[in-house]
This record gives C-alpha cells, sequence and structure tokens, in this order.
C-alpha cells in the first residue's frame, strides 16, 4: 500500500495505481478526455495534469503512478489556465456543430467546454473555425465510409486515441491506427481505406466525441425523450447486457453499461443487428404451412393466398409453402399430435431436437427435458454447441 | 570522407592519386610504409576535399584537392619533395584547430573507417579488452560516473548514473541502444562519428553492456545515412570476425552482439521512449515515463539508450582514465563537446570543443568570424530545440548549465551563426515549421499549438500580425513548453520564446510598422529603383518575370509596385546599385 495526499487529503492506495485512480477513488474529480479505465493510459489530451511536489513540471496523472509521500495538487489557478488553453486549442481545431452533432449531450469535449467556460466563438472565424484567440486553420476532411455501420466524422477527432487501443487491445483487431504527423495527424484504416474490420463498434463506444458514431441512429434521437431498457442480447449464448434506447417506442440504438457482465463491449450483432424487431419480415404469431397435394391445389391456395395470410405484408417464402396464421393453442396442439404419431410409428429416436442460443438458459433446460423426459430420446443439440 | 568530402568528389580524388602513384610506380613502396589511406570527415567541410600528405614525419596539408590536382602533387611533392604552398591550406585551417580538443573526433581523419586492423593499430579495442578482462561492471561504472560524462544527445544525464540505475534492475534480460537518429537538421556529428570511426561506438556499446549486464543491443539509425549504414554493418563484421562481438566475447565468458535497425526519418523517433516502440514495430510515438527505460524498455526490459557521441567517448575514457577526461570542460559539464558549425561563417563544419569554451572563440578563433564582413547578430544552438542567444552574450561559456540559463540548450550541439542580414521572426518561424510538422501528433498542445505559434508568426512574417499577438506568442508558447508529453513539443517554443527575450524589437517592427529590419520577409518589401543612381540600362527591366518595370533607354526607370512579386531579380542584377530594398 502507498500513502500519499491529494490536495491535502491523506489517502492510502494499492502499489502502481495510477495518481488518477487513486484521486478518483477517493472521490476528487480531474478532468480527462483521452483516459479510458479499460485501456492503457495514452497520456494525450494533457487535461489530468496535476502538480507533484518536487516536480517541476506538470505531469498528467493519468500516466502517474503513485510513490510514497506524493504530495498533489489537482486543481490551482495555473492548472486550471493549462487546461483551459488545452481545450481551447482543441476547439480551435474542432467544427463548431454541435446543435447538429449526434454526440450533443452526451460529448466529453462538449461538456468540459462548457465548464471551462471556453469562449464562444469569436467573428469573424478563419476557414470555419471557431474564432478565439487560437484561430486558425482547421482539418477539413470528407466523409467517405461506404459502410452501413461506423460514420466516422474526422474532423471531431480529437486522437484521444481511445479507438485505437479498443480495437487493438480489447479486440485484437487493429483496424485503424495513427497516421501521417502533426497537425495532420490522422486516425483511419491502412492506407486511408474504408472502414473493413469486424464492425463490433466498440470504437465508437468508448468515442469521447461525435467522431465516430452508428450511422443508424444518425438523427433518431439523441437525449430527449429517450427510454433506456435494460436486457440481454437475444443473439447468443454469451448473454451480454444491453440498454435499448426507445423513442417513441422504436430501439433506435443498443448500448451497453461498464458494470455488466460484459464490461460493456459488444459485438457487431448485438450494438448494430437491431432493426429485426420492427422488421416486417419479424414472425409475430403461429403460422401452419399448408401443404398443398397436387399442383393444381398449389395455385388454388395461392391464387387466396391474401385470405390465408394474415401478416400485413406477404412472406417472401417459396411459393410451394402457403401459410396460414393460427392461434398458440392451435399450432401446439398440432406440433404435439404430430410428434405423438411419429414416436408410435417409428419410435422416439426417430425425432431430434435442436435448441437456440437465443433462448435463455431456463428454456433451453425445459427444452432438453422435453426430449429426454417426454419425447424418450437422446437426440437433442444446440447451435451454440461449438 | 564523409558526405560532404564525397559530394566534392573525394572518391576521384582517392583514385587519381591511385594511378597517379602507380604510374610512378610508387606502389613498390609501400610495403617499406608508404600507404594510401581514405579517412572519415576531418570537421572542416568549406575547405573538402583535404588531403594529408605525411613524409618522413612532415605533414602537409592540401586543401579544396580536385582530381586534376592531384598529378602535380605527385609530380611536385612526392617526387621531388616539394611542397605546393599555394594549395596547401591557409591560417583559416591552422585557427580552426588551434583551440580544438579532440577526443571522440581524435581518430576520424585518421583511422581507415574500412578497416578494423586500422582501428587495432591505434589501440583499438584495447579498451575493450581493459574492461572484460581487468575490470568489474561496477568498476567501469564508477570510471564512467568519475569521468564527468554527461548524455550528449540532447538532456545531458550523467551517463554513469543511468548506467549504475540500469545495472542494479534484476533481470535475465537487458539492452543496449546506440542512438543514431540524428534527426536535428543542422546537426551531423553522429554521421561523422560512424562513418568516420565506427569501431570506437561498437567499443562504447560493447562496454556499456558490459557495464549494465546486456547480451544485445541495437543502433538505431536512420535510412537516410546509407554511407554510415554501410560502414557500420562493415565494422560489426569485422568486430564479430575478430571476436569481438558474439559469444564468449575474448574468452572472457561474456557474449554481446549488434544488430542495426533502419529508422524512417521521424524526427520523434530520436525521442527515446518513441525510439523505442519503433524498433518493436509500433508507430513511434513517445509515451509518459516513468517508467523509464532503465526499468522498462525494449520488449518491456531494462534499457540503455546512448547517443552515439556518447558512446564514442567512452572507450578513450576507459583507455585514458576518468581523470584526463574530466581535466577537460568545466564543473559540471566534463568533456568535450562536438557542434556542428553552420550558418555565416567562414570556417563551416564540425569542431571539438571543451566545454565551456566561449561563443566568442567558437565564432571567432575557430570559426573565423562572420563571413563577408557583415556584422554577428545571434548564434542559434541546440538546433529546433534551442533558442538564439544575442551578440551581448558572446562571452556566455558553453556548457549545460550556461546555454539553459540564456534560454537555449546544448543539445545535440548544432550551432548556427546568424548575421545582419537574417530575420529572428524567420529564424524562429524557420525551425518551428520543423518541430510543427515533426510533431507526432499525440498530444494536443504540440499538435495544435505548435500550429497555431507557427500561424502567428507566418502572419507576422507577411505583415498581417496583430498587436496582441505578441502577448498571444508568449502565452501559448509557455503554456505548450508545459503541457506537452515529450521533448519536442516542450522544447519547440524555445525559438520562439529566445527570439522574444533578445530581439522583441525586431517583431514589434514586423507587428507596427510592417517593416522586416533586416530585409528578408518578401511581403514586407519594397523594391524601388533610386532615379538619382539609375542610368537607364534596361538590365532590370528584362530580369523583372512580372513585367513590373518600365522605362526608356539612359532614363530612370520605375517599378510598378502593384505588378512587383518581390522576387529580388532586379536587385541582384542591377550593376549600379540603382535598386534599393527596404
Ligand atoms: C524529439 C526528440 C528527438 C531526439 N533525437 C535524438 C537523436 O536524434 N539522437 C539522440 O542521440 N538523442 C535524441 N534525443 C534524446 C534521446 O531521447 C535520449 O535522451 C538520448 O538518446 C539519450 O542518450 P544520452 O544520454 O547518451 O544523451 C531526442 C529527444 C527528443 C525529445
Ligand atoms: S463532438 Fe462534441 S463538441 Fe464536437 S460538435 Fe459534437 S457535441 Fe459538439
Ligand atoms: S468496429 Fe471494432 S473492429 Fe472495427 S475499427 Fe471499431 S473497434 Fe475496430
Ligand atoms: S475517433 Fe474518437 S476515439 Fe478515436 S481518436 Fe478520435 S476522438 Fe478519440
Ligand atoms: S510533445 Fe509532440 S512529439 Fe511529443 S508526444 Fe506530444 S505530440 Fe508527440
Ligand atoms: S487523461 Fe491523462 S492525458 Fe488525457
Amino acid at each position: 500500500m502507498i500513502n500519499l495526499t491529494i490536495d491535502g487529503k491523506k489517502i492510502t492506495v494499492l502499489d502502481s495505481t495510477s495518481v488518477l485512480d487513486a484521486a478518483r477513488q477517493n472521490d476528487i474529480s480531474i478532468p480527462t478526455l483521452c483516459h479510458h479505465p479499460k485501456l492503457t493510459p495514452f497520456g494525450g489530451c494533457r487535461l489530468c495534469i496535476v502538480e507533484v511536489k518536487g516536480i517541476p513540471r506538470p505531469v498528467t496523472s493519468c500516466t502517474t503512478p503513485v510513490s510514497e509521500g506524493m504530495e498533489v495538487t489537482t486543481t490551482s489557478p495555473y492548472l486550471e489556465d493549462l487546461r483551459k488553453t488545452v481545450l481551447e486549442l482543441i476547439l480551435s481545431d474542432h467544427p463548431n456543430d454541435c446543435m447538429v452533432c449526434e454526440k450533443a449531450g452526451d460529448c466529453t469535449l462538449q461538456e468540459l467546454a462548457y465548464f471551462y467556460g471556453i469562449n464562444p466563438p469569436i467573428p469573424p472565424l478563419e476557414k470555419g473555425g471557431r474564432g478565439g484567440i487560437f484561430a486558425g486553420e482547421r482539418r477539413v476532411y470528407t466523409k467517405r465510409d461506404g459502410n452501413p455501420f461506423i460514420e466516422r466524422a474526422m474532423e471531431k477527432c480529437i486522437l484521444c486515441g481511445r479507438c485505437v487501443k479498443v480495437c487493438d487491445e480489447v479486440m485484437g483487431v487493429g483496424a485503424i491506427d495513427f497516421t501521417y504527423r502533426g497537425f495532420k495527424s490522422k486516425i483511419c484504416p491502412p492506407y486511408e481505406r474504408d472502414l473493413d474490420c469486424v464492425f463490433c463498434g466498440q470504437c465508437v463506444a468508448v468515442c469521447p466525441t461525435g467522431a465516430l458514431t452508428g450511422k443508424m441512429w444518425t438523427l433518431k434521437g439523441r437525449q430527449k425523450e429517450i427510454k433506456e431498457v435494460d436486457t440481454i442480447c437475444p443473439y447468443c449464448g454469451v448473454g451480454c447486457s444491453i440498454t435499448l434506447h426507445v423513442r417513441r417506442n422504436e430501439v433506435i440504438r443498443v448500448s451497453s453499461k461498464d458494470d455488466t457482465i460484459n464490461e460493456g463491449w459488444l459485438c457487431v450483432k448485438g450494438r448494430f443487428g437491431y432493426n429485426f424487431i420492427n422488421h416486417r419480415d419479424r414472425l409475430t404469431r403461429p403460422l401452419i404451412r399448408i401443404a398443398p397435394k397436387n399442383t393444381k391445389e398449389a395455385q388454388k391456395i395461392r391464387s387466396s393466398e391474401d385470405k390465408t395470410i394474415s401478416n400485413s405484408q406477404p412472406l417472401n417464402f417459396s411459393t410451394s409453402h402457403v401459410f396460414r396464421e393460427a392461434s398458440w393453442d392451435e399450432a401446439l396442439d398440432y406440433i404435439a399430435e404430430k410428434l405423438k404419431t411419429i414416436k408410435e410409428k417409428h419410435g422416439p429416436d426417430a425425432i431430434a431436437g435442436l435448441s437456440s442460443a437465443r433462448c435463455t438458459n431456463e428454456e433451453n433446460y425445459i427444452f432438453q427435458k422435453f426430449m429426454r423426459a417426454s419425447i424418450g430420446t437422446n437426440n437433442i443439440d444446440h447451435c451454440a454447441r461449438f | 570522407m564523409g558526405p560532404g568530402g564525397i559530394a566534392s568528389s573525394g572518391a576521384d580524388v582517392i583514385s587519381t592519386f591511385e594511378s597517379e602513384l602507380k604510374k610512378v610506380k610508387v606502389d613498390a613502396l609501400i610495403e617499406e610504409g608508404c600507404s594510401l589511406h581514405k579517412v572519415g570527415c576531418f570537421g572542416l567541410c568549406s575547405k573538402d576535399v583535404l588531403v594529408d600528405l605525411e613524409i618522413n614525419g612532415n605533414k602537409t596539408t592540401y586543401q579544396y584537392v580536385k582530381p586534376n590536382m592531384v598529378q602535380r602533387i605527385v609530380q611536385e611533392h612526392i617526387i621531388n619533395n616539394k611542397p605546393i604552398l599555394e594549395w596547401t591550406t591557409d591560417e583559416d585551417y591552422q585557427n580552426f584547430y588551434k583551440k580544438q580538443v579532440k577526443v571522440v573526433l581524435s581518430d576520424c581523419g585518421k583511422v581507415d573507417y574500412d578497416s578494423i586492423d586500422s582501428y587495432i593499430s591505434i589501440s583499438g579495442y584495447r579498451a575493450t579488452e581493459k574492461v572484460l578482462k581487468t575490470m568489474s561492471p561496477e568498476e567501469v561504472i564508477e570510471d564512467i560516473k568519475k569521468s564527468g560524462l554527461r548524455g550528449r544527445g540532447g538532456a545531458g544525464f550523467p551517463t554513469g548514473i543511468k548506467w549504475e540505475a540500469c545495472r542494479k534492475v534484476e533481470s535475465q534480460q537487458k539492452y543496449i541502444i546506440c542512438n543514431a537518429d540524428e534527426g536535428d537538421p543542422g546537426a551531423f556529428m553522429d554521421r561523422a562519428v560512424i562513418e568516420g570511426n565506427p569501431h570506437a561506438v561498437i567499443e562504447g556499446m560493447i562496454i556499456g553492456a558490459y557495464a549494465i549486464g546486456a547480451d544485445k543491443g541495437y543502433v538505431y539509425i536512420r535510412a537516410e545515412y546509407p554511407l554510415a549504414v554501410e560502414r557500420l554493418t562493415l565494422a560489426i563484421n569485422q568486430a564479430r570476425k575478430k571476436g569481438f562481438l558474439g559469444k564468449n566475447i575474448s574468452d572472457t565468458g561474456f557474449s554481446f552482439d549488434i544488430k542495426i535497425k533502419l529508422g524512417a526519418g521521424a524526427f520523434v523517433c530520436g525521442e527515446e521512449t518513441a525510439l523505442i516502440v519503433s524498433i518493436e514495430g509500433q508507430r513511434g510515438m513517445p509515451r509518459a515515463k516513468p517508467p523509464f527505460p532503465v526499468y522498462k524498455g525494449l520488449w518491456g526490459k531494462p534499457t540503455i539508450i546512448n547517443n552515439v557521441e556518447t558512446l564514442a567517448n567512452i572507450p578513450y575514457i576507459i583507455r585514458n582514465g576518468a581523470q584526463w577526461y574530466s581535466s577537460y570542460g568545466t564543473e559540471k559539464s566534463k568533456g568535450t563537446k562536438v557542434f556542428a558549425l553552420t550558418g555565416k561563417i567562414k570556417n563551416t563544419g564540425l569542431i571539438e570543443v571543451p566545454m565551456g569554451i566561449t561563443l566568442r572563440e567558437i565564432i571567432y578563433d575557430i570559426g573565423g568570424g562572420i563571413e563577408g564582413g557583415k556584422a554577428f547578430k545571434a548564434v542559434q544552438t541546440g538546433g529546433p530545440s534551442g533558442g538564439c542567444i544575442p551578440v551581448d552574450m558572446l562571452d556566455l561559456n558553453v556548457d549545460y548549465e550556461s546555454l539553459a540559463k540564456a534560454g537555449s540548450i546544448v543539445g545535440s550541439g548544432g550551432m548556427i551563426v546568424l548575421d545582419e542580414d537574417d530575420c529572428m521572426v524567420n529564424v524562429a518561424k524557420y525551425f518551428l515549421q520543423f518541430t510543427q510538422s515533426e510533431s507526432c501528433g499525440k498530444c494536443v498542445p504540440c499538435r495544435i499549438g505548435t500550429k497555431r505559434l507557427l500561424e502567428i508568426l507566418d502572419r507576422i512574417t507577411k505583415g498581417l500580425g496583430k498587436v496582441d499577438d505578441i502577448e498571444i506568442l508568449e502565452k501559448l508558447s509557455s503554456d505548450v513548453k508545459a503541457t506537452s508529453l515529450c521533448g519536442l513539443g516542450q522544447t519547440a517554443p524555445n525559438p520562439v520564446i529566445s527570439t522574444l527575450k533578445y530581439f522583441r524589437d525586431e517583431y514589434e517592427t514586423h507587428i507596427k510598422d510592417k517593416k522586416c529590419p533586416a530585409k528578408v520577409c518578401k511581403d514586407l518589401l519594397t523594391y524601388f529603383i533610386m532615379e538619382a543612381t539609375c542610368t537607364g540600362c534596361v538590365a532590370c527591366m528584362r530580369a523583372c518575370p512580372a513585367g513590373a518595370i518600365t522605362g526608356e533607354k539612359k532614363k530612370p526607370h520605375v517599378i510598378n509596385q502593384e505588378i512587383c512579386i518581390k522576387c529580388g531579380a532586379c536587385f541582384d542584377v542591377c550593376k549600379f546599385k540603382a535598386v534599393e530594398k527596404e
């Protein structure tokens, strides 16, 4: 254990804790932009600077480990002034359009600019910049990604490196990295090609600004009138916790919280694969297939398609198979009847059951119980049995 | 021969000597002690190609030697023993060397860089044998500590203390890295050392490795130095063959080998943490320290990074003793330092001087003063991270502490002399342009802050400066220095700060009067023709690419200011000095 003082407060923390973590564990807040608690420290934004007695220049608290007897000051007019300069610099190279930005209201940069009372832009604005004392050239990029998931507005990128690190350290993909030097530095895929990766969207989740957002949630709503519903991802057996962002009874976005079993990480399906919820092809009631006895009858059934299929949109199945809507009771009776007949005629091993990862554990348990106890067969398998 | 010598056709001079000597059948004498050596850079670049002729112990040095001069030298001097006095070096040459003390460079220009035997013949590898056979690692470290040697890569950290820290770290695997990235514009001493005496660097690395307990070494060298890479590669192979590198060196049980790693020409990769990740195959971006490389360096293992010049000093210190080395220099800055003397000075080139020598001695005694009788204005030391020192501080001692106090640094040893024709705002802009474009982009103050500084300087030189620009420059400079992550950003504003400190009036003239006192900033100049002196020769009219000059023959001409693009062609072409700029 290490003893140190932060802002005069005596505290004790574990060895090799960073000064930032030590402060935060003790409810002392230090502003950060590039730091992410689950990624290795970066030390790029310079907002988390603190003064340490005996060290002549400010140090970044996110990268500095605590040491015995250390005396740390996290705020002083000097430090706040430096932080303000850093923020002014970032904003001097930032589009001035929070009002139409997907991230507004949830943007760390916006929040810090607000708290530090960054001067509002003073005209004349040079080349679309913000004006102010550090007015100057602003990076201008054209968006060009063709992918359906991730919007990359790199003009808003503050080069905090979080996306690069999450892609490398958490995903092991390494689809993006820093390129170029100096003011022109830019995060992009190799050779500035379009993003072509697994599209897990982890980078979107960690981006502190509006540089990375989901294409699917563009213009669907930001913070107002959003109901957040915590649930479990229905896609696979991992069972990641997800949060549905619901606006006017429509799921407009999926996210995941840090303090969940999956630590907030998701895959492409969990994060972006939610539009089946309101999809027209989604089955909402049981259907029973009408198997035609011969071609003539098939034609007849087909001509009366509109009557037999009650889904508002016609189903895109092969025309030789036609379904009719049924109640749950009718459908279940029908299945029970058929299973019984097969079992009597061919024995229980003529039946096999295949269960789904999209069911809960309980449902899967009941299904195998049903197959073994009621049907009497061990022919039971599961899509996630790798 | 360094690249300067080669560019001045040094190779041709050598081959001409070879063929001329053959013609007169001198090759028969080779066994009796006459030989032709190609050697590394001597230092005095402005007089390339230099040829030393030593006959019975009498040395004559010829300057500006061209292949077509060789025949006469061979005929008159070698055969008839009559030196050609009008071609030998002049007083400048003698003065250039008088106040210099050569340690690192002592064998550059003497030893044949292509031959390990040549190096061994001048006591080469004797330090290695002494260390491996008779000294414990702790004794080596003690020696280096006593010598007072400080890192020559820029920061000036005491080498012995760094080694000691690394020695004390327990680890199965340690590394030593030689930093030969030399990215400072204007610095070329590391290159000269490697090209002139590569074995001294290898020796330094072996001794360092032994001291800290490393068995692997890397030389991180920029790919833009093909000649240095070639000579170093050859030297490493020779050392391996002779058993100075590899397993069980000289039967002492100590094993060590060196790999060369090429850098891709990023200035920031000279920074030690960036250099390490670059060797590891990642983008060279510095990281915060601690942990220092001494504890967590290459591949996470304890690592020592030393500059080429630092390492090349080691064998000399071991051979001649710590006391000998520390007899040069000042209280806190011991030994000698190599500087690259360039700019508006008569004798440009590499010089090695004892620490503590004054700027005046360097510029006037060694450098021969300002070229063309112009007035000295300032000297820029330490490259893009350094600052400008004005004329009234010429008696400043050149050592780590004094230069830092004056707002500059020793740095890697660049020294650019500026005269009355240099605009200080422009000088600051030049260096900032470099650092700004070489920023790795990781941290905000360096990436955006230096860009803003540059933009402000740019508008000042264009006559668009605003009254509060000086204030913004000062504030932003000090904030960038205070908040940047690595040495690049922390020092990038130095040229601005030091020029603002000593030449504030130049900034003010640019901003308030829209004039450039040194007449450098194009946008602030007006060219006009003096009616009284103009003879109407039409030379300027013909020379002007913009067609801005009108006038009749034999009558004074006029420049139309609206068309003039300020290229200065008229100024250069007028024989009567009738064109003036203001
Ligand atoms: C931006 C930057 C560039 C540097 N470039 C070099 C370089 O080209 N060569 C060098 O030896 N040291 C360079 N350094 C210094 C190194 O980081 C390091 O301090 C040095 O190699 C240590 O060796 P020394 O103790 O022998 O001086 C640079 C530092 C910075 C911040
Ligand atoms: S990224 Fe943040 S600061 Fe930038 S425009 Fe969007 S909301 Fe505003
Ligand atoms: S979506 Fe996932 S894989 Fe693609 S760049 Fe982002 S983090 Fe990397
Ligand atoms: S895209 Fe976002 S996460 Fe990535 S570096 Fe830029 S601001 Fe940071
Ligand atoms: S100071 Fe400049 S070069 Fe150094 S880490 Fe920051 S951005 Fe990179
Ligand atoms: S949070 Fe520490 S530098 Fe960004």
